[in-house]
């Protein structure tokens, strides 16, 4: 065993990369709701980037290391400390067995990721980690973690020694805030909406309603208005959908929505701007959204990846 | 009139549309109709045989399948084109022939409390909604709501019920029940706005096991009435 959960306030589940390959039968990918930290964490202790890390959000999280490992820790809106020291985010730590690690929940932001060298190793159901609360499966028992839960962790990609102390430079992360402005790809239903509802959606703020959590984010702000229909025969969706129902506020649909819906979709947020949305404050943040292409928001997503590659090891 | 409809569900033209920067959808109808969906599982079959490298998965409902792609692999002109050729590769008798399974159903009682309010606003005896229900064969036209729901149509047009006005919080796995056209079975405990009809001892969805659905989308179901 490497890790213990010795005091718990917050949510804190274990997500790999997502559930592939059964949204057909209505299974929702899950998997972590900010995908750019739940990567940089993998990477900053040598893992691959689907490996199963622990996610925390909207508290407290202490775990003690029952061996000696290499952890990180990133994400948006937590203190870190390790055993007697306060360390900053985005790093990694070579953590003695006996010692604690603990996440403070601060102000801004929302969530953080605690990736092991080796992975959290935990059963996999249907071909992943992932948890899915509503379900009640994946993770441990398909449940968020509980004082007392106690974590195997894979084998180390190389010495510990090699993985502890590298950090992700500031230039490399995305620029959270707790009011950011957001990307979207309008469409595909944007035609279900007056012209006057398009221009409102693109220059109004919203704001993250205290209801959001895993499975949606939703938005209140000026209602959006339908042309006729708020409803259309279902089909697939995905994560940074927007779908809009007939009271005309906008839900974010997140990890765990489930894979089809009937409301149309105004737009969809850029994958790398995805991470920005996902750390917003829920009755706190208030975003902004702005019309990009499929072509500008893959390449940025393509450079927000490669910034993973400018893990820099301790002088 | 009846010609003049077919002939424009005929010349729908399929789109293909952005969601995102990761996901495509192409629509080959506007409306649940067996044929249109029929075609969507012949494209998805046809996807997911060709194993494309970058395409992440498919997921076929009424009249679209959505498409999740790798955008580090693919441009969305790229995947575009690739599916542009696919539509045109679509045999539909060639599809995988679908699988057909009975479904036992106890109506009424406890796990079919709706069934004789049902009965009642259609103006049907309780065993003639059982007959009418039980004796249609069901195509999976899609799956989702929760892992392993199947949505299924069409309904007998005698049967068609709108939505509960008043949604119920907690519904059991294994109820059956029906909305607008379609007939569909609880497959996990959860909220759920249907009537409910009867109920299933089937196990539609188990995550431990090694075939964990009962359903796969484009199966064809058949309801068998057992007395209790």
């Amino acid at each position: 065993m490497t890790l213990e959960v010795v005091e718990l306030s917050g949510l804190a589940t274990i997500q790999d990369s997502g559930r592939i390959g059964w949204r057909k039968f209505g299974v929702p990918v899950s998997g972590p709701m900010d995908v750019f930290v739940f990567r940089a964490a993998n990477k900053l202790v040598g893992n691959d980037s689907n490996c199963a890390a622990i996610e925390i959000g909207l508290g407290d999280i202490t775990m003690r290391a029952l061996r000696d490992c290499v952890v990180a820790v990133a994400g948006v809106g937590y203190s870190v400390s390790i055993y007697i020291w306060e360390f900053p985010l985005w790093s990694s730590y070579y953590v003695r067995a006996g010692w604690t690690i603990r996440l403070n929940k601060l102000d801004s932001g929302m969530w953080a990721y605690l990736a092991v060298s080796g992975g959290v190793q935990t059963q996999q159901i249907l071909d992943s980690q992932s948890t899915y609360l509503r379900g009640h499966f994946g993770g441990l028992d398909g449940r968020q973690l509980q004082v007392g839960d106690v974590m195997k962790s894979g084998t180390s990609s190389r010495s510990l020694h090699d993985l502890a102390a590298r950090t992700l430079p500031e230039a490399a992360r995305p620029l959270y805030s707790d009011n950011p402005i957001i990307d979207v790809i309008m469409g595909p239903q944007e035609k279900y909406f007056t012209d006057e509802s398009i221009a409102t959606f693109l220059s109004s703020e919203y704001s993250v309603s205290n209801t959001s959590d895993r499975m949606g984010y939703r938005l209140e702000g000026v209602a959006l208005k339908h042309r006729s229909k708020a409803e259309l025969i279902s089909e697939g969706m995905t994560m940074g959908a927007i779908q809009v129902p007939s009271n005309g506020q906008p839900i974010a649909i997140m990890a765990d929505s489930p894979t089809t819906g009937g409301y149309p979709k105004i737009g969809t947020v850029a994958s790398a701007d995805l991470p920005l949305l996902a750390q917003c404050v829920p009755g706190r943040s208030e975003i902004r959204f702005r019309e990009t292409t499929v072509v500008k928001a893959q390449k940025k997503y393509r450079e927000l990846i490669d910034g993973l590659g400018k893990i820099e090891d301790a002088d | 009139m009846f010609t003049r409809k077919r002939k424009q569900k005929m010349h729908f033209k399929p789109r293909i549309v952005a969601l995102g920067d990761s996901s495509i959808l192409i629509q080959l109808g506007e409306e649940i109709d067996l044929a249109v969906n029929r075609r969507v599982h012949a494209l998805a079959s046809l996807v997911e045989t060709s194993a494309i490298a970058g395409v992440i998965e498919t997921v076929p409902a009424y009249a679209t399948l959505l498409v999740h792609y790798d955008p580090l692999v693919f441009s969305f002109a790229q995947i575009k084109n690739i599916l542009r050729e696919k539509l045109t590769q679509i045999q539909e008798n060639e599809s995988r022939k679908p699988l057909q399974v009975e479904v036992p159903v106890r109506y009424g009682g406890e796990l079919g409390p709706d069934l004789e309010s049902v009965a009642a606003h259609l103006s049907l005896r309780v065993e003639d909604v059982i007959r009418i229900h039980s004796e249609n064969i069901y195509t999976v036209y899609m799956m989702g709501f929760t892992p392993g729901y199947p949505y299924m149509g069409k309904l007998d047009d005698v049967l068609i019920m709108p939505r509960l006005e008043t949604p119920r919080t907690r519904v059991p796995a294994g109820t059956v029940a029906i909305a607008g056209s379609q007939t569909g079975i609880y497959s996990i405990e959860s909220p759920g706005g249907w009537n409910l009809i009867g109920w299933t001892p089937l196990k539609l969805f188990d995550p431990n096991s090694d075939s964990p659905f009962l359903f796969s989308p484009g199966d064809e179901v058949k309801f068998i009435v057992k007395r209790p």
